[in-house]
């Protein structure tokens, strides 16, 4: 049953992140990754992890994947636009990986992997709970370099924003005006 | 086999009188709406239809049903189909986790289950939350597959208007899930039982009010409702989103709506107002000797909470103008997200000073 089920997620998960790529209208591009990111929540419930299924979905779907869409709204992108002949380039970087991925099943087989962590917690647990433990204890240095990197990037993005509608647009515009 | 059938059954009947108590509320609604506008506004509401015209809602449904069903030229046919079901189905799906009654177990043969709840996980106001964010989707999706640039243009409003205001919610709730510790729904109205004062709105290391008022005025955003429905501002862009819709697909958007405003008041009462407790330890029902009908009590205190708020919304409706576009986000951003990142600082600090309240 356990099988079965992971290998519905898996198989969806593999197929709609292929069409996200391979669609050619950008709208359809953008719900087959939100179908996506439904059965990567979805992995993370049977795995027992509820919390993270959940902000899986609040970030990614309801928050990210909406401003994308709004973008590829707005941008109304021709269809043709995407495309450009980069094939060789994609041929450099997939065919290592596909060879480092053979390696790494053929070379996989003869150990025994390692038991996973979250087996020892079982689904009473309110991994909640787990979860904020773990990041404000063992975790909390990262966990603040990784909000402090954020912050300088929403100062760094309002930056940025904010020259280019105030003087420098007000010159644009003057010059605009001047040349002939 | 007999175990899982059974079990599938129980969910089943559980997930059909929700759906149909949530359907039954949206058309009680839709007729209380005009009444209560009409009212407020001196004049008699809808007549015609039945005794006092409570038959209209049922008129209105067997119109919409029979009225033809229009697909836009040059609209994209699939999205266009898709995009109320987008709308309809986030709008259901969150009513699994409320709490209608008080948390009782029953047993039938070997199984578990809770009556007043279809399934009680520990992360339920979280599941609420993710979504409902889902259900701007519909909105953008069916205003971007009209080929319309009104239906667009709806869309685009309640993109912004969705992700503003969908922080603020998310925000003014934590203040609560810090006082309850946990983030299932059952747990958090468990806690609140005994007198009023203990709901989370008034508890006492710290009183939830700002958080209530932010939490009620975004969820009045989030459901694009007036003085926040820009994206289907009759004014300046006919209908918004749903402009070129007609028939059973209207319908939908419109059943939406109304059950994302039962959805976010049966939040507000749960969360705020003690969901299913009396505002007295106990009940009437089971001081009188009638233990087992005391459920009737608490279900009917949960239902007069979520009405209010219903009410809340209608009221609003009928005194406060629309809010221009950009004092809509300068309200959200500025006055709105301080104040619930403020109220959350305030009870982190009284949580750690009055641990055991």
């Amino acid at each position: 049953m356990a099988q079965l089920v992971f290998g519905y997620f898996a198989g969806v998960i593999a197929v709609t992140a292929m069409l996200v790529v391979a669609l050619k209208n950008p709208v359809y591009s953008v719900l087959s990754l939100l179908i996506m990111f439904f059965h990567v929540a979805g992995l993370y419930v049977t795995l027992h992890a509820e919390f993270l299924a959940a902000v899986q979905l609040i970030v990614y779907a309801g928050a990210i994947l909406v401003l994308y869409l709004f973008v590829v709204m707005l941008l109304n992108a021709k269809q043709d636009d995407r495309y450009h002949r980069q094939w060789r380039a994609a041929g450099f970087v997939c065919v290592p990986l596909l060879l480092e991925l053979l390696v790494l099943f053929a070379g996989g087989k003869m150990e025994s992997s390692p038991p996973f962590p979250a087996d020892q917690a079982g689904p009473g647990v309110d991994n909640a709970k787990a979860i904020g433990m773990t990041l404000f204890s063992t975790y909390l240095f990262p966990f603040e370099v990784a909000s402090l990197i954020l912050l300088v990037a929403m100062v760094g993005a309002i930056v940025l924003a904010k020259r280019d509608t105030g003087g420098g647009g007000h010159d644009a515009h003057k010059d605009n005006r001047l040349s002939p | 086999m007999t175990e899982l059938g059974l079990r599938f059954f129980l969910s089943l009947t559980q997930i059909a009188v929700v759906v149909v108590i949530v359907i039954v509320t949206v058309l009680i609604l839709t007729l209380a709406e005009r009444k209560v506008l009409g009212w407020m506004q001196d004049r008699m509401g809808p007549m015609e239809v039945g005794p006092y015209g409570i038959l209209q809602p049922f008129a209105d449904a067997i119109k919409l049903f029979f009225k033809e069903d229009i697909v836009p030229a040059g609209a994209n046919k699939f999205l266009f189909t898709a995009a109320p079901l987008l709308a309809l189905i986030p709008a259901f799906i969150g009513f699994a986790v409320i709490p209608w009654g008080p948390d009782w177990t029953l047993e039938i043969n070997g199984i578990i289950y809770k009556p007043f709840v279809i399934s009680d996980i520990n992360i339920g106001i979280l599941y609420i939350l993710a979504f409902a964010s889902l259900g701007a989707y519909g909105i953008i999706l069916g205003g971007w597959a009209s080929n319309s640039k009104y239906s667009l243009l709806g869309g685009l409003r309640s993109a912004a208007q969705v992700i503003s205001y969908e922080l603020n919610v998310g925000l003014a709730i934590i203040g609560v899930i810090i006082l309850a510790g946990s983030l299932s729904l059952v747990k958090i109205t468990n806690a609140q039982s005994g007198w009023f004062w203990h709901w989370y709105l008034f508890a006492f290391p710290a009183p939830q009010i700002f958080a209530f008022v932010v939490y009620v005025i975004s969820s009045v955003a989030e459901t694009n409702r007036v003085p926040f429905d820009l994206p289907e501002a009759e004014s300046e862009l006919v209908a918004g989103f749903f402009t070129e819709y007609s028939g059973l697909r209207f319908a939908f958007f419109y059943l939406a709506e109304y059950a994302n405003m039962v959805l976010v008041s049966c939040i507000a009462a749960a969360m705020f107002l003690g969901g299913w407790n009396a505002p007295y330890p106990g009940t009437i029902l089971e001081l009188l000797g009638f233990p087992s009908l005391a459920w009737i009590e608490n279900t009917m205190w949960f239902a007069a909470k979520t009405y209010f708020f219903l009410f809340l919304f209608f009221w609003l409706r009928a005194t406060l103008p629309r809010l221009r576009y950009d004092q809509l986000m300068r309200f959200g951003w500025k006055v709105m997200l301080p104040i619930a990142l403020a109220n959350i600082v305030v009870t982190s600090i009284a949580v750690y000073l009055f641990p055991n309240s």
